[in-house]
């Protein structure tokens, strides 16, 4: 068994706390099963389950902290758990950053679980992949996708006092889908908690669709172009800059957000006054854990707000160095937009560029946030509305700050999980002034 | 592909209890030392292979992996967090009516295993039905009961925490007198105890050992909100806590007196040294745009090998079954019937899972293939391509390369990069001469900034340290330096390598490839190397 109903957990967590003997103690007992299937070539390549629980106590004597963990559940375990933490704790050296554990906090509970989801079967696996791959074979064109679900829950307490208890499921499904002949490639993402709101065969069309698209591109000289991204393509870049949105860094002085002379830019109109971006646990279209790694519970929380750095994120520790309320870390992020579409977009623009995708970004100056990247699976030449055809990849130097002081129009958020991004995100597709590209890529 | 997950290290500093997944779970240091009974392990995996034979399996494979990992995290005077994971399961994989399937456990009983082997045998034949062509495995020696360890000479798990805990902060001290604002420095230490067994009669015991000490030091000038960092210069290898030990001999030092390091590292010295060059960034010259000849540092040019080379050269990604997520190759197949000049005559790289020190190197891989050195491109010719048992074939190959990979005994073992390397230049080269010839050029130290599409051709790369060379001289430091390459230029853009006595390893702990994702740690080797015409862009910018 993988799944703890809340009075299991419950029981396993209350008696940890109260077999430890430490100044205080923090459990976390989690676990779950998720599974995936695999296929390029248009054939099945891998696929798989994989079963794991896990407890996690952390004990304090004083600023010394001891973590241990264990799978087993028994009383002799739970025993065994408690006092290798606490050993540990005594070895520990002090840490003069540590933070006691945190009082009781107040979850409310957020609908990350879908029954649906949880059901999935290996042979519904298999079914995705294959109403992936018929209509590409059918279509001479070759897919190449990955579906993987999952269906969890999380513990946590401590000796606070402090209890939560949810299960939680997702589903991720991306394809793409290439020409025989290589010269044209297209994609679609997909990402859910509950599985049934997703239909592979509804999705492929879209990847089918540009890849056939996208061959026989034409090239267009680098430079600064208007740019639709869509909202995969945004995604990449802005939840790149979030993860410099830390007070500390930016007090000392090695963020974007630092100040000339001292201090940070928090309360600043850093965006265009239409740039806002929030987190709440509780959003409908992306709900996640009503807590973080640390047990705080989330709430709605702004980021960005018209333009201006509205929250920087204070990890506990600094928080009570500056005498701020410490914030819980956002497990999404949720972007303003407006009511149009990708293609409400295109049909009013004059000329630009299209980009389904971006890719491998990294940072190149953390002063400024400059990131480099390419365009991927669909980028298109649009003129007098309408995409007249499609252009070779390009590469970008672009930082996400000066991009969202760029804005010509947001459309509508949809939700995107990004290649590398730990949010779960709702983005709009957006059309862009000067947006940077600085060479071309030959690759399809 | 380069991960991104270092980034995500850095939360764990703040005490959080929620790990990584790939990096297991926290266990007491004491457990760091120990390992599992090879009779054991040997029982459950004849448990495993049994349950899968009797289900219907024509193959298995069976992986017994305890992965332990020790991070050891710190800035300025403070401990950040000590980390102890341990992840102990079994991965089994089979073939059952020609498909693939496979199921992990970390139920560590005959039981558990056989039903794991079960299961794995029930989604090989729930994928059959959507497969076209049946798996085809390379033949694989049966080699019995066999054994390999990395050949370390202290077992980094075995020093106590305290002596960690002390270089680091030492480190740090230096880094800070020597003028530096800020520093971070940390300790990633891996034991992986990996039992393999199949059904074609191996059972393999190996005894994986790696390295890694990297540090950020950062230097600010409030006054003008301005910030630059300068990374360590070590380099992750496949060594014990001896690659610590600081052996001058292993001291490659450059013209302008830029300390390198080989096969060990001084810590406390390059803590100085990055101090006052993070501090010299502050004021460097900002990089006029244009084409130069670049000199790259082995520090540096690992990566461009990874990225440019030892990617496009996996074969998988040339097939097509990396197309969703790491992307396919330019280089495919039938460059390699014609002949493909990928470089000029000055390179010759190769692939080799077996060179000491490395990262990548073990006994034999995890689909029990046994390791080897062979040649990738040679003399600028592309030659061929990095494979596994399943794919073999198509290159019209009798065995396997021994590529064959998993992060974890809960990962499906796939085909992952070897180490590959530029072999050295055969006629004696110092760096000192390579650079007395170049007229308009810079000098490019340690790895920075990348990126590459998914077919290899273009990339972009930053690195730590960049020089001016004016008329055969270095004139001094220079800033906001990346160049863009499209890859076959680059690599006939070629024209020097240095000799073997410049010949380092850099490498990557945290590699990512496939869905999901896996890391894998590689190492590659080169002398210092000039590549002529390269155009290099200017990456500063203002906010305003």
């Amino acid at each position: 068994m993988t799944i703890f109903t809340e009075a299991e957990a419950k029981a396993i967590l209350d008696k940890v706390i109260a077999l430890s003997s430490a100044d205080e103690c923090t459990a976390v007992l989690s676990g779950g099963n998720s599974g995936n299937i695999r296929f390029a070539l248009n054939n099945v390549s891998t696929s798989g389950t994989v079963d794991d629980v896990d407890l996690v106590v952390s004990v304090a004597f004083g600023k010394r902290v001891g973590t241990a963990t264990i799978n087993e559940f028994d009383d002799a375990s739970l025993e065994r758990v408690v006092r290798r933490a606490e050993d540990l704790a005594r070895l520990a050296p002090e840490n003069p950053e540590f933070m006691p554990a945190i009082g009781k906090q107040s979850y409310a509970a957020t609908a990350t679980h879908s029954a649906a989801t949880a059901a999935i079967t290996p042979e519904y696996r298999a079914q995705v992949a294959a109403s992936s791959i018929a209509p590409c074979r059918e279509a001479g064109l070759v897919a190449a996708g990955f579906l993987e679900d999952s269906r969890s829950f999380t513990a946590i307490a401590n000796s606070n006092g402090n209890f939560g208890y949810q299960t939680a499921t997702s589903a991720d499904y991306t394809c793409t889908v290439r020409t025989e002949d290589g010269r044209g490639s297209g994609w679609v993402g997909r990402n859910v908690t509950d599985i049934s709101q997703f239909d592979a065969g509804r999705d492929i069309a879209v990847a089918i669709r540009k890849a056939r698209e996208s061959a026989d591109a034409r090239a267009l000289e680098p430079g600064k172009y208007t740019v639709i991204l869509e909202p995969h393509a945004a995604a990449g870049l802005i939840s790149f800059m979030m993860y410099f949105f830390d007070a500390r860094q930016a007090d000392e002085g090695r963020s974007f957000l630092s100040k000339k002379g001292g201090g940070n830019k928090l309360g600043e109109q850093v965006y265009d006054p239409r740039v806002s971006i929030w987190a709440d646990p509780a959003d409908p279209d992306v709900p996640v854990l009503p807590w973080d790694d640390e047990g705080l519970a989330r709430k709605r929380m702004p980021v960005i707000q018209d333009g201006k750095v509205a929250n920087l994120l204070y990890s506990r520790y600094w928080a009570q160095q500056q005498g701020r309320e410490p914030v819980a870390a956002p497990g999404n992020l949720i972007m303003a937009g407006g009511t149009k579409s990708t293609a409400d977009l295109v049909r009013e623009t004059e000329r630009g560029i299209l980009v389904t995708r971006t890719w491998y970004i990294r940072m190149v100056d953390p002063q400024t946030v400059l990131l480099t990247g390419l365009t991927r699976d669909g980028t298109f030449y649009i003129e007098n509305g309408q995409i007249r055809y499609p252009i070779k990849n390009f590469r970008f130097n672009e930082s996400p700050v000066i991009m969202l002081n760029n804005i010509d129009e947001l459309g509508k958020p949809v939700r995107v999980s990004g290649d590398e991004s730990r949010f779960a995100m709702m983005i709009p597709p957006m059309r862009l002034r000067d947006f940077t590209f600085t060479s071309l890529s030959d690759a399809v | 592909m380069q991960r991104r997950d270092f980034l995500a290290l850095s939360g764990l500093g703040i005490g959080s209890l929620a790990l990584p997944s790939w990096l297991g779970k926290a266990v007491a240091a004491e457990q760091l030392v120990t390992t599992l009974d090879v009779a054991i392990k040997k029982q459950l995996a004849d448990a495993a292979l049994q349950a899968a034979r009797s289900s219907g399996a024509s193959y298995c494979d069976v992986r017994i992996g305890r992965y332990l990992r020790q991070f050891v995290m710190t800035r300025e005077d403070k401990v950040q967090n000590v980390v102890n994971t341990e992840s102990t399961g079994v991965g089994i994989r089979v073939i059952a009516d020609g498909a693939w399937g496979f199921a992990a456990t970390n139920g560590l009983t005959t039981d558990a295993v056989a039903e794991a082997a079960r299961r794995a045998t029930a989604i090989a034949k729930a994928n059959a039905r959507v497969q076209a062509e049946p798996v085809q495995l390379a033949p694989a020696p049966a080699y019995g009961e066999v054994s390999w360890r990395t050949p370390i000479k202290r077992n980094a798990m075995e020093v106590p925490l305290k002596d960690k805990v002390d270089l680091l902060l030492s480190v740090n001290a230096a880094a800070l007198n020597a003028g530096a604002s800020f520093v971070n420095s940390t300790l990633f230490l891996v034991n992986e105890q990996k039992y393999f067994a199949s059904t074609d009669g191996s059972y393999i015991d190996q005894d994986v050992h790696r390295i890694w000490a990297p540090m950020t030091v950062t230097a600010v000038d409030k006054d003008s909100g301005k910030f630059r960092t300068r990374d360590g210069l070590s380099a992750p290898m496949g060594l014990g806590y001896e690659y610590l030990d600081g052996d001058p001999a292993q001291k490659f030092v450059s013209p302008n007196g830029v300390v390198n390091y080989g096969h060990s590292y001084d810590m406390v010295e390059d803590a100085v040294a990055a101090a006052k060059q993070a501090q010299e960034k502050l004021k460097a010259p900002s990089v006029k745009p244009g084409r130069y000849d670049l000199v790259l540092d082995p520090s540096h040019t690992w990566l461009t090998i990874h990225e440019s080379v030892g990617h496009p050269l996996e074969l998988d990604r040339v097939l097509g079954y990396e197309a969703n997520y790491a992307g396919t190759s330019f280089a495919t197949l039938d460059k390699r019937e014609s002949g493909f000049r990928y470089g000029s005559d000055q390179v010759t790289i190769f692939a080799d899972k077996t060179q000491p020190g490395s990262l990548g190197a073990v006994g034999y891989d995890d689909e029990g293939v046994k390791c080897k050195r062979w040649d990738l491109i040679r003399d600028g010719i592309l030659v061929d391509y990095q494979t596994i048992r399943d794919q073999a074939h198509i290159l019209g190959k009798t065995e396997s390369d021994g590529c064959c990979y998993a992060d974890s005994w809960s990962s499906v073992q796939f085909q992952r990069m070897a180490n590959v390397s530029l072999a050295p230049g055969k006629s004696k080269l110092s760096v000192a001469d390579m650079i007395k010839d170049v007229e308009n050029g810079i000098y490019i130290i340690g790895d920075g900034s990348f990126s590459i599409d998914q077919q290899r051709y273009n990339a972009q790369f930053g690195g730590q340290l960049f020089y001016e060379i004016k008329n055969g001289a270095i004139t001094g430091m220079i800033e906001d330096v990346a160049y863009q390459i499209r890859t076959p230029e680059f690599w006939n853009a070629c024209v020097a390598v240095c000799d073997e006595s410049d010949y380092r390893l850099g490498g990557s702990f945290f590699d990512g490839k496939g869905q999901p994702g896996q890391v894998s740690a590689v190492s590659h080797g080169s002398s210092t190397a000039r590549f002529n015409g390269i155009n290099v862009i200017n990456t500063a910018r203002s906010l305003g």
